[in-house]
């Protein structure tokens, strides 16, 4: 239990989610384990575990800028956070903040949600099938705040309405960005002749999608198509570690073994007939991509709220075409959306979730036009943040 | 009131009398509805036989039942158990939940015992005790077409009436209660048939508020590959499963001797569904319809009753199967503890069960005769009468279903301690070991496993008790139901509220397993699977169960469950969850 704890501890460390000492995670089965036994918030967080009697909990004091994002958005949403990203409105709903740093207010926040913002600031999550669940949770809330909080500040200048306290956040949070990369890796060349060829592309790619943060580890998803098969990484795999969570799916569909596989499976099956041409797909969630896919200058848009749904502009964002739609196979999925468009172009992105790219013999043109859409969408931004004086 | 009626039909066969039960607010904040609810009203008599007269048989819908909840169409039964002697409940979709709520009634519940044979017709008037000698020996078939025009029609066939232990309730023509034998419970009342009909809408507190929980839920069940991908429920039914258990080298084969069946690819639900063309058949307010049916009516089997009715008993015919599923559902016999039952006498004389020979046996089960005498006393029974304990698969004398232990040690551990046997929805442990969800765990390993089943246990409880399908938890959780619960009872409850009713409902069941003198000697699996390796993977291999991990296992799940070393309740926990020590 400890090893496994210390991993998850680790694992937000090389996202940069976390520094060294600062995410906490606890574990019980019948007794309590922690990876760092004399961290100062060890004794509040065990009493919400206790409390909870859930299998795990992650209480985090996120890295920067995410400390900055936090410290901002709490004295602007006091009481609840509510990011329009995609994660947040299938799986975490919104984002409650608790008023003090207590085992009380920790516990009675997560016996009704996922997560809980607390003063600190601190990010805390439980799991009731281990720790994963709680990193998980943590990752999504980082990413969810960081969207919300770049989001926000385009829309504000927008319309004149920044603050002092938001301009000197903003500063300081695009000072500890990490530079874009404009190198790319040498990933492996097709065409594929087997499955195993396949897999292994497929395990490079996702590291090196992972490496370049164009995805958090276990967000996004990858397939290959090879003959009559589409080789699809498992739903909930980490996209650097796919060793064993690759599914084969028919797509005759004879066989249900890909029951596991992610549950974007119809979309790409659906982007490998309206492209013939396509034999790869490569999903993430690069920041920049979603958050100029939620800008929207607009004013009084009938459909205001409702844009991932349906919205009817055709827009672009980085040279991709943006387009609506929610995770699955729902009558607004992004099933039906997006497989239109990458009938035609070679990366798209999903208002709010993600983007997708293509590629016709292997993964590097994949993963360029993944890294060039997000490197376009980035500099587009802050040239966005530019043009209206902030 | 919100959500409730606030009043449960009594009925008594034996006076053909009736009266209604007003469940006070305190109980059911403490037992919501369906499993916790009908549990609650057992305990006082869980002591009795199961056939003695004052043994209730309930049937409890719950507050979300009729209110369009996503998946919550669903009616739970209890009563003691004629075949395992412990509480015996099962749930059942079709329209029965609903039609009693729209009735006005939040359930029923049955007691004496009348000699002539009855049909009972419910409606908000009541209940009408309706002669059915007409209808003695029919099966349910006839029941259905003779007595069309209700809401909601629940009957018995001659498996009840002949007394096999494992027969079901069938619902709808489509569905049933199906486990642990409740079907001869209701023959035992002298009752062939409920009939309900009903035209008053369920009270929702919020209806803006539930539909936006409904949207939350249904966002999930839209994301999940399980429930609504292209490989899942919706398209093929339950039995997409059966791909997955034969790839995890976990299809139970030959009566659990082997754990791969090599014709298991011709018997896949795709196989069936590019022969037979089926079409779902949801329940109400289900968006997922896990239940199949062809074009001209006849059901497919699902997930267990696929595998079972194939590579258990060695059949490579899938359309075979289907045939075994629809006389199942004709005679009122489970079809799980039916399947199992065959394989332990297949085993045991060393007969292979041929298309005729097959069928015929569950004729013979259903009507008393031969063999079928032995196969209607279950598997457990019929092992030790025939000198070969070993060869019955069962655990609390409940047949075991389609899932091999040996590939998944959280579900050996959720089979060995569920509270009415051999079941892997008490703790749904697919979720996380085969499908993926919330995450992925190792499904060869103890680690942390005693904590993710007490708890999955309170969330199955609780989601039985609001209620809501079992497969719907492949998406969604408490958090999104708590939303919903509370926008239909106007009371404001958190997931982590439902949880602790959830935990209150299993340890009722404790309490009533105790009392009927069960312990942890009856929370245990069949030898074969720590003795005997399943078959090896592709990557893997499944060898037999450690016995020391799995009873250290057991242990840590008591010490969590708060239960003492012999897996028997400690009072200051029930008194703690706000239940009596002693039934009275």
């Amino acid at each position: 239990m400890d090893r496994i704890l210390k991993s998850f501890a680790a694992r937000l460390a090389a996202a940069g989610l976390a520094g060294p000492g600062d995410a906490l995670f606890l574990g019980q089965d019948d007794a309590v384990a922690c990876n760092e036994p004399g961290h100062p918030d060890r004794d509040v967080a065990e009493a919400a575990l206790r409390a909870l009697q859930a299998s795990a909990l992650a209480c985090v004091r996120p890295a920067e800028p995410y400390r900055t994002i936090l410290d901002f958005l709490l004295t602007r949403h006091p009481e609840i956070i509510t990011p329009g990203d995609c994660e947040t409105r299938l799986f975490l709903h919104d984002l409650p903040v608790a008023r003090d740093f207590s085992a009380e207010a920790m516990t009675g926040a997560l016996r009704r949600r996922k997560g809980v913002i607390l003063p600190g600031p601190r990010l805390a999550a439980p799991g009731s099938v281990g720790p994963e669940q709680a990193f998980v949770t943590v990752s999504s809330m980082c990413f969810a705040a960081f969207v919300l909080f770049f989001e926000e500040y385009l829309d504000d200048l927008r319309h004149g309405r920044t603050t002092p306290e938001q301009r000197e956040a903003f500063a300081r949070a695009v000072s500890h960005l990490p530079g874009a990369r404009a190198d790319r890796p040498a990933l492996a060349r097709g065409p594929f002749q087997d499955a195993a060829q396949a897999r292994r592309a497929m395990l490079e790619a996702g590291r090196a999608t992972v490496a370049f943060g164009l995805v958090d580890s276990y967000f996004g998803n990858i397939s290959c198509k090879l003959g009559g098969v589409v080789h699809i990484s498992q739903t909930g795999s980490s996209l650097d570690e796919l060793a064993g969570c690759i599914d084969a799916c028919p797509l005759d569909g004879s066989s249900c073994a890909g029951l596991t596989a992610s549950s974007e499976l119809a979309a790409h099956a659906g982007i490998y007939a309206a492209d013939p041409t396509a034999a790869c797909i490569l999903h993430g969630h690069p920041r920049f991509a979603v958050i100029l896919s939620l800008d929207c200058d607009l004013p009084d848009c009938p459909d205001r709220g409702r844009c991932h749904l349906d919205c009817p502009r055709p827009r672009r964002a980085g040279g991709a075409p943006v387009v609506p739609g929610e995770v699955g196979t729902g009558p607004r999925g992004l099933c039906h959306t997006l497989p239109p468009a990458l009938a035609s172009e070679r990366a798209a992105i999903v208002l709010g979730h993600g983007l997708f790219a293509t590629g016709r013999t292997d993964f590097n043109e994949a993963f360029a036009h993944l890294a060039d859409t997000e490197n376009a969408c980035r500099e587009e931004y802050f040239r966005r943040v530019r043009d209206l004086g902030g | 009131m919100h959500g409730w009626t606030g009043s449960i039909l009594t009925a008594d066969l034996t006076t053909r009398t009736q009266g209604v039960l007003h469940p006070s607010e305190e109980t059911l904040r403490l037992f919501p509805g369906g499993r916790a609810l009908a549990g609650h009203l057992l305990r006082p008599r869980v002591g009795l036989p199961w056939d003695h007269p004052d043994m209730p048989v309930i049937f409890m819908a719950g507050p979300l039942t009729g209110t369009g909840a996503p998946c919550s169409g669903r009616c739970h039964v209890a009563s003691r158990s004629p075949l395992t002697g412990a509480p015996g409940d099962a749930s059942t979709g079709g329209n029965l939940g609903p039609a009693l709520k729209s009735a006005s009634w939040d359930g029923l519940v049955l007691t004496g015992a009348s000699d002539a044979l009855l049909g009972l017709e419910i409606t908000s008037g009541g209940v009408r005790f309706v002669e059915a000698e007409a209808l003695r020996g029919a099966d349910t078939e006839a029941v259905f077409t003779a007595l069309p025009g209700w809401d909601s029609l629940a009957c018995v066939g001659p498996a009840a009436e002949n007394g096999a232990l494992s027969a079901s309730i069938v619902v709808d023509r489509l569905q049933a209660a199906e486990r642990c034998g409740l079907g001869l419970c209701l023959a035992a009342k002298g009752c062939k048939y409920l009939a309900v009909s009903g035209e008053r809408p369920v009270s929702v507190a919020d209806p803006n508020g539930l539909a936006a929980a409904n949207r939350d839920i249904l966002r999930l069940f839209n994301a999940s590959p399980a429930l609504r991908g292209p490989l899942g429920f919706h398209r093929f039914g339950t039995a997409a499963l059966c791909d997955l258990t034969a790839a995890r080298s976990m299809m139970p084969t030959d009566n659990f001797r082997h754990t791969r069946f090599e014709q298991a690819g011709g018997c896949n639900a795709p196989a069936l569904a590019a022969r037979l063309l089926p079409a779902s058949a949801p329940c109400p307010s289900c968006p997922v319809g896990c239940v199949q049916r062809t074009g001209d009516g006849r059901l497919l089997p699902g997930f267990d009753v696929l595998s079972h009715f194939t590579a258990l008993i060695r059949n490579p015919d899938p359309l075979l199967a289907v045939e075994a599923v629809n006389l199942c559902a004709r005679l009122g016999l489970d079809p799980v503890s039916a399947a199992v039952s065959l394989a332990a006498l297949a085993e045991i004389t060393g007969r292979a069960l041929g298309p005729e020979r097959l069928l015929g046996l569950l004729e013979d089960t259903a009507l008393g005769r031969g063999d079928g005498r032995l196969l209607g006393r279950g598997a457990r029974r019929l092992a030790e009468e025939l000198g070969k304990p070993d060869a019955a698969m069962t655990i609390k004398g409940l047949e075991i279903p389609a899932c091999d232990p040996r590939g998944a040690y959280g579900l050996a551990l959720a089979y060995a301690v569920s509270t009415r046997g051999a079941c892997h929805q008490r703790a749904l442990p697919l979720a996380h070991e085969l499908l993926r969800k919330p995450v992925a765990t190792d499904r060869f390993s103890f680690l942390g496993k005693a904590r993710i089943i007490k708890l999955a246990e309170d969330q199955m409880a609780a989601a039985d008790s609001l209620p809501a399908c079992a497969p719907a938890f492949l998406a969604a959780g408490l958090e999104e139901y708590a939303r919903a619960f509370t926008a239909v009872t106007g009371l404001s409850v958190a997931a982590g509220d439902l949880a602790l009713a959830g935990e209150r409902c299993v340890y009722q069941e404790r309490l009533m397993l105790a009392e009927l003198g069960f312990t942890a000697q009856d929370d245990d699996l069949p030898e074969r699977f720590f003795r005997e390796p399943g078959d090896q993977g592709e990557d893997f291999e499944a060898p037999p169960l450690d016995r020391e991990e799995f009873l250290a296992a057991r242990a840590r799940y008591y010490r969590v469950r708060g239960l003492d070393d012999n897996g028997l309740p400690r009072r200051d926990t029930a008194e703690a969850l706000g239940l009596a020590w002693t039934a009275s």
